[in-house]
């Protein structure tokens, strides 16, 4: 197997560094605006907490029999700080091994995870707008409250709005820096193979 | 390579934030000509007088409409104000008195400007106190509260002070049911509700030429919960709709356990046929203890009448006194249009408005058209009694009033909008915007069979940022639309006082020239009143001390007085003798656990001071009322308990 170049090499070790970020910054945020919050109401998902206006959005939702959200919501807190801290220490394990399959394998994980996060928000935005309680105040028939999962959508009297923060926006530069990695040396293996 | 990098990068940014556009919201614009529709210029006049409730305050206020401008702050009905002495004198005592003893406060939701054909007469305006069951009646030549009447076997004064369209009744529905009777049957287990707890609706009658009002009887109703009510008019005269919630007759987190029935009832009182049931003697005297308290304005004081009973009705024997509506969802509103044909129900968790014909409710009862009964009381037939439903109107439907045009305006307190529909094909026509969760909302004369359509004002429960802030409490606010044209424009916020429910308006026109303008001096019958400075004077009995004094521009007489002891009861009984517009006196002295008096010209009032201390007190007018009102002031000297100062009083003498 071969060599990375010695820029990829570098960009490895720097995009595992970069991913450090998670721990103390917000990955995700999730908004929402009525005429009567115009300031909109914002949640912050971290990689262990939530913060932000929570208790306000239970509130406002449970009118319609949403589900509480707090941090037993998701067990996803407990695991995801040594999921980063393995993918972390894989990527600097492969600056140093600097081979091209250790460049492959710590896309593929990170590639992995921003799918498996986003497959993962997916399917508790179904649950958390479909599954409602039975006997709330509010129903309206033939109607989820499922958030988007990225971008905007209109709930009822609510905008609401999905997406990255600062975090997740790291993250996806560590993907797109990475993707660039792969493709140049995915390249120069194909010029390789031809000069071979 | 470096290009495909960016390119790259680029792309993926692109995609990021190709879903990141905001869609615009709702933008109210306002047009340049808003501030010139509710400009009054300087020394010109509103063309509405619009009579407010206070809610928490337990007061009412008076605003002119278009400008919002506020002529009367408090009004003060159910709770004291020390400002002018409501409830601290010892006149006004009485008017705060109840079974329980003097309330001090109390919680003032809706307002019913009284009517004669169903047309505003605006001799007097109603409010209710909903924490301890009254309804107060204050004169509008006056802008007084001249008589309280509690509500005895009531709980949560809610669902009140509607009134019928010659204002022969106010009706007082209880919102928390309660057990009653004798002391036995009040001390019950809250988990009996079902068996034990009465939901009352109290008529009470008012003297069509004076007002007086009088309980004229009580319906034992099911132990629901009773939110709102409308009297039909004209057609519909003679009945009343009352709104009801927790027909799931829940005790406990009624938040969840009264939200589970797809239609609650709106009840429907023949109240004519009640009249002929107590006409044959079919009512029974019933053991209640009340207070009925009433403001005499020759003696310009109050007296307190404890009664003792109330006439029940039993409309479960009494029959087609009661017949209920279904109405989706917990409704809260219930709103009679100015013809009286349409009944609607504004559910407050429902999806749709329901609108109910008047005519086809009279038809479903004639054929029995019945789905089922309560306690012996029919349930009409939804279907068969609906005019239709208007359908994805908002969010959290709430009140409607009615611009007389063939147009309803409902409030949607979730979705904080105001939506204007037609009655007869229930079509959404226009919504607006409010800022923010609009509550009630009023038309001059809306819920009226003459309804001024010019003007709508929403009452929001939020106020947010719409003004400059004031730390964690806001002023409540209100917003003025125009309504006159096909959309609804918004023109005006104003902040409130105290925290709007419901409110009246009315053209201005109707009482400006009715308004008194001082109280003849000779016509004041108070048994304490010194009605010129000859009869200025002080008088002990026992350790009472009664001071005759008068106050005119600018003296107070007696301004000296000596021989108070300490422990003395001393009654400063203040008559203005001015007999002009305007020049009221203030009276105020160091020390008291009262408040200070205002006394409007040709008034006597009385103000109770317990001197705690040996020393001379000084006491002055508080209203500024001439050039030398400064000087408009006294001592009062105050001895030890025991000593021989001999009781001495003068004004203007130098030894």
């Amino acid at each position: 197997m071969k060599n990375v170049s010695s820029v990829n090499r570098i960009l490895i070790a720097v995009c595992s560094l970069l991913m450090i970020s998670a721990y103390f910054t917000p990955l995700w945020q999730i908004s929402l605006w009525a005429p009567q919050y115009p300031e909109g109401l914002n949640m912050k998902i971290w990689i262990d907490r939530l913060s932000g206006d929570v208790d306000i959005i239970n509130g406002v939702n449970h009118y319609i029999g949403m589900k509480h959200i707090g941090v037993e919501m998701f067990p996803e807190f407990t695991y995801l700080i040594y999921v980063f801290g393995f993918i972390i220490g894989f990527g600097i394990l492969a600056a140093i091994i600097g081979k091209r399959w250790s460049l492959y394998t710590f896309f593929s994980m990170i590639a992995i995870l921003g799918l498996g996060v986003l497959v993962d928000m997916y399917l508790w935005g179904y649950d958390y707008g479909h599954n409602l309680d039975p006997t709330a105040a509010i129903k309206v028939p033939g109607m989820a409250y499922q958030p988007p999962l990225i971008g905007y959508k209109e709930l009822l009297n609510f905008l609401a709005y999905s997406g990255p923060d600062t975090g997740g926006w790291i993250l996806a530069l560590v993907g797109t820096v990475l993707l660039y990695a792969v493709i140049t040396e995915v390249m120069k293996s194909k010029k390789e193979k031809v000069l071979a | 390579m470096k290009t495909r990098l960016w390119l790259l990068a680029g792309a993926t940014l692109a995609m990021a934030l190709a879903t990141g556009c905001k869609p615009k919201g709702a933008q109210s614009a306002l047009s340049g000509d808003a501030a010139s529709k509710v400009y009054v210029a300087p020394g010109q006049h509103d063309e509405f007088y619009n009579i407010v409730s206070g809610g928490f305050n337990g007061q009412m206020s008076v605003v002119g409409l278009p400008s919002g401008r506020v002529f009367k702050a408090i009004l003060p009905v159910f709770s004291v104000h020390p400002e002018n002495g409501w409830g601290f004198s010892e006149e006004t005592k009485p008017m705060l008195n109840t079974s329980h003893g003097f309330v001090p406060w109390d919680d003032l939701h809706h307002i019913a400007i009284s009517t004669t054909n169903a047309e505003h007469d605006a001799r007097w305006a109603f409010g209710n106190a909903n924490n301890t069951p009254r309804i107060a009646r204050v004169d509008l030549t006056t802008f007084k509260t001249v008589e309280i009447i509690e509500i005895p076997n009531s709980g949560g004064n809610h669902s009140s002070p509607f009134i019928t369209e010659n204002t022969e009744y106010v009706v007082a529905g209880t919102r928390f049911s309660v057990p009653t009777g004798d002391d036995a049957s009040r001390d019950v287990p809250i988990d009996t509700y079902k068996e034990n707890f009465k939901g009352t609706i109290s008529f009470i009658s008012v003297d069509k030429d004076h007002g007086d009002m009088e309980i004229a009887f009580q319906l034992e109703a099911p132990p629901f919960n009773f939110d709102l009510a409308r009297a039909g008019k004209k057609k519909s005269h003679g009945w009343f709709f009352f709104s009801t919630y927790n027909t799931e007759m829940a005790h406990t987190l009624l938040e969840v356990n009264a939200s589970q029935k797809d239609k609650d009832f709106i009840m429907a009182v023949n109240w004519k046929k009640a009249e002929e049931y107590i006409k044959q003697g079919k009512g029974k005297k019933v053991k209640a203890k009340y207070a009925h308290n009433k403001w005499d304005e020759d003696t310009h004081m109050a007296t307190s009448v404890i009664k003792e009973e109330v006439l029940s009705l039993d409309p479960r024997e009494l029959k087609d006194i009661i017949y209920f509506i279904p109405c989706p969802k917990s409704p809260h509103g219930t709103d009679t249009d100015p013809t009286g044909e349409y009944i609607v129900g504004s559910g407050k968790l429902a999806a749709i408005i329901p609108v109910f014909s008047f005519t086809k409710m009279l038809q479903a009862i004639e054929n029995q058209d019945f789905e089922g009964s309560v306690d012996g009381m029919p349930v009409l037939r939804y279907e068969s009694v609906l005019h239709g439903e208007v359908e994805k109107p908002g969010l959290g439907p709430l009140h409607t009033e009615f611009d007389g045009r063939g147009n309803a305006y409902t409030s949607f307190f979730v979705s904080s909008e105001v939506v204007k529909w037609n009655i007869e094909t229930l079509q959404v026509l226009d919504r607006v915007p409010t800022f923010y969760s609009v509550g009630h909302l009023m038309i001059p004369g809306g819920p009226t069979g003459k309804p001024h359509g010019k003007y709508l004002v929403a009452y929001n429960k939020i106020s947010k940022d719409r003004y400059l802030p004031t730390g964690p409490e806001l002023a409540h606010t209100a917003q003025l639309y125009d309504i006159s044209g096909d959309k609804m424009q918004l023109l005006l916020d104003f902040p409130t006082v105290g925290e709007p429910h419901y409110a009246e308006a009315f053209p201005a026109s109707l009482i400006k020239d009715k308004q008194v303008k001082f109280f003849p001096l000779e016509k004041n019958k108070h048994p304490r009143a010194a009605k010129g400075i000859n009869d200025a004077r002080v008088e002990r009995d026992g350790n009472k001390v009664h001071i005759y004094m008068t106050t005119i521009r600018s003296n107070f007489r007696p301004d000296n007085i000596e021989g108070i002891r300490v422990g003395d009861e001393v009654y400063f009984h203040v008559t203005n003798l001015e007999q002009d517009w305007d020049v009221p006196h203030g009276f105020a002295v160091k020390g008291a656990n009262t408040a200070e008096l205002l006394v409007m010209p040709g008034e006597t009032a009385t103000l109770r001071w317990d001197p705690d201390r040996v020393g001379v007190f000084p006491f002055y007018c508080t209203d500024f009322c001439s050039a030398l009102h400064q000087e408009m002031q006294g001592y009062i000297r105050v001895s030890p308990a025991g000593s021989n100062v001999p009781l001495k009083y003068s004004t203007g003498l130098t030894e």
